[in-house]
């Protein structure tokens, strides 16, 4: 076994067998990041010299019979998760300088774990976007072939446990920027309830819908980052004041009887077909050790990406109003502060971004706010009451995570609308607020991973994750590689 | 749909080029939006957060904020205790 490949839980035990040091393991990710990264591009900024002083005050601690859940254990962190003294960009030229006087919530809590943070990876800017191929910095690759997307937005995150170039990592999931990418690149990742993680510290795109969640090798170490990461947090005013269960002891439990959802809305004409079968294999799979599949409708599914889109990019203009060149960030010399504001916010945005930002003002201004944004509040009723009903019969939904495998670099870049529609199986649980986690359940004949997406109901991440451990108990696809 | 109007209201300097391919993509994209008029809402609620919570207040007690230092410590200009810009008032 290569130490980079460990998960989690493996590495824990190795570490506190003492078969392994924590220095020897940031130094084997550092080597895997020497192999691989320039073929991947994962990474936004490494913190080697800071990990590899932090690896030996671990290796000090741990002597000293200090016990902690993270004890050397190497993570990457999205780019868009505020880093005390570390750069945090979004993968943003108006960010590039930027380095964070406070730590967020999540990487707070992981470092009194004793985490050791490896760096911090490549998004689409800002987290808009579904292939990690808008980023200032560079397009990051999907390690299983690298001609393709990793999808996004936390692609670098989704790439880099993938590739064995962290042990896992945190990503942020908007419309499914953690979900679609850990399909595209074989990995689990975990979309939490809106409100069960701290967003303190998680730079603002849309804050209705925005989470952070762990993007991982499997689902024990998604359920044990879950449990550091989970939490009320009085920075944070969206934060849910309720207690968390320890997800690790829920694995392992039976799940006969279990009531599957699949939503008929979720198999549609012109899908590919290897994702449809790998999918509706995996439910059988669970049919066979003791679930119970029941067709259901999701009828309002067909308005999420419309509804999405607005939302989001109002949230989004609203929220980047920030970027003015005055607190923090680029700024361009204009001949007084309007023409300073209008050319820092040129140059500073991508094309993307900026995209988003003149089409959520347009749904904001005078005239237009009820026909747009008021039309798609009202709409996102539906779509949550969709799911409440649903859930009044079933205790999880199965879906796909994504309509096909990782598409092309390049093949969508020209046409913002049929990116967009990429999102399509993830974009509804964001608006419901709802948590779900994709898993791999299968391969197509290119050999790229397909995910499997489990949604479950309000705050209930345990069955969820004590359903996802189950089939991947039964399976081997969360153990190949891809060859690097 | 003015675009200059739009870019002026964002505080964006775009370019001619910016302004043809924004107009083209948020009309294309506008028009998909439509589809959401198929659904009558008149009696529906608004949804602007998932969650039942509301005004979610603390003590008014008085904490340690960051320091002066700090929160200017990222700014692309500055003076004294506080952050420069370009001229306001002619």
């Amino acid at each position: 076994m290569k130490l980079y490949n460990l998960t989690i839980s493996k590495a824990r035990e190795a570490i506190s067998k003492g078969e392994v040091s924590p220095s020897e393991l940031v130094n084997a990710i550092f080597k895997r990041i020497e192999d691989v990264e320039e073929k991947i591009k994962a990474y936004v900024t490494l913190t080697k010299v800071r990990a590899i002083e932090e690896a030996k005050q671990r290796g000090i601690d741990i002597k000293k019979g200090i016990k902690k859940e993270l004890a050397g254990i190497p993570l990457a962190i999205k780019d868009n998760i505020c880093t005390e003294g570390v750069r945090t960009t979004c993968s943003s030229r108006i960010l590039e300088n930027f380095i964070p006087p406070y730590e967020s919530t999540v990487t707070r809590r992981l470092k009194e774990e004793g985490y050791i943070l490896i760096g911090k990876t490549n998004l689409d800017e800002f987290a808009m976007g579904s292939s990690t191929e808008n980023s200032a910095f560079g397009a990051t690759k999907n390690p299983w072939d690298i001609s393709r997307i990793p999808g996004g937005s936390s692609g670098g995150s989704a790439s880099a446990v993938a590739s064995g170039e962290c042990i896992a990592a945190l990503g942020s999931d908007t419309g499914g920027s953690i979900r679609q990418p850990a399909a595209l690149c074989g990995v689990v990742g975990l979309k939490p309830t809106y409100g069960s993680v701290s967003r303190y510290g998680l730079v603002a795109f849309a804050s209705s819908l925005d989470q952070i969640g762990p993007i991982t090798k499997d689902v024990r170490d998604s359920a044990i980052l879950l449990n550091i990461i989970s939490g009320h947090d009085p920075l944070d005013s969206t934060s849910a004041p309720i207690s968390v269960p320890d997800f690790e002891s829920v694995l392992g439990k039976d799940i006969k009887g279990i009531k599957i959802g699949i939503p008929k809305e979720y198999f549609i004409e012109g899908m590919d077909k290897e994702v449809e079968s790998s999918v509706m294999n995996a439910v059988k799979r669970l049919e066979d050790i003791g679930a119970i599949p029941v067709n259901i409708t999701l009828p309002h599914t067909d308005y999420a990406v419309a509804t999405y889109y607005i939302l989001a990019s109002s949230e989004a203009s609203s929220n980047l109003a920030r970027y003015d060149g005055v607190k923090y960030g680029f700024r361009a010399e204009g001949k007084d502060l309007m023409d300073m504001y209008m050319k820092t916010r040129a140059k500073g945005f991508g094309t993307e971004v900026k995209r988003r930002i003149m089409l959520g003002t347009y749904a904001l201004s005078a005239g237009y706010y009820e026909a747009y944004y008021g039309k798609a509040q009202h709409v996102r009723t539906l779509i949550k009451r969709d799911f409440e009903k649903v859930f009044e019969t079933v205790d999880i939904i199965i879906t796909p995570t994504t309509p096909t495998p990782a598409f092309k670099i390049g093949e969508k870049v020209d046409d913002p609308l049929q990116m967009y529609l990429s999102d399509i199986f993830t974009i509804s649980v964001n608006l419901a607020g709802i948590p779900a986690i994709s898993i791999p359940c299968g391969f197509s004949s290119q050999n790229l991973p397909i995910g499997m997406q489990i949604i479950g109901r309000h705050f209930n991440e345990e069955t969820i994750l004590k359903v996802a451990y189950a089939y991947e108990q039964s399976t081997e696809w969360h153990l190949r590689k891809p060859d690097l | 749909m003015k675009i200059e109007h739009i870019a002026m209201l964002a505080r964006l300097e775009l370019t001619e080029e910016e302004n043809r391919l924004f107009s083209k993509q948020i009309d294309n994209i506008l028009k998909y939006i439509e589809k959401l008029n198929e659904i009558d809402t008149m009696d529906i609620e608004p949804t602007s957060h998932v969650l039942s919570m509301k005004n979610v207040f603390r003590e008014d007690n008085v904490v340690q904020s960051l320091p002066k230092d700090m929160a200017l410590q990222n700014a692309p200009d500055k003076t004294d205790n506080f952050y420069r810009v370009p001229k306001i008032i002619e």
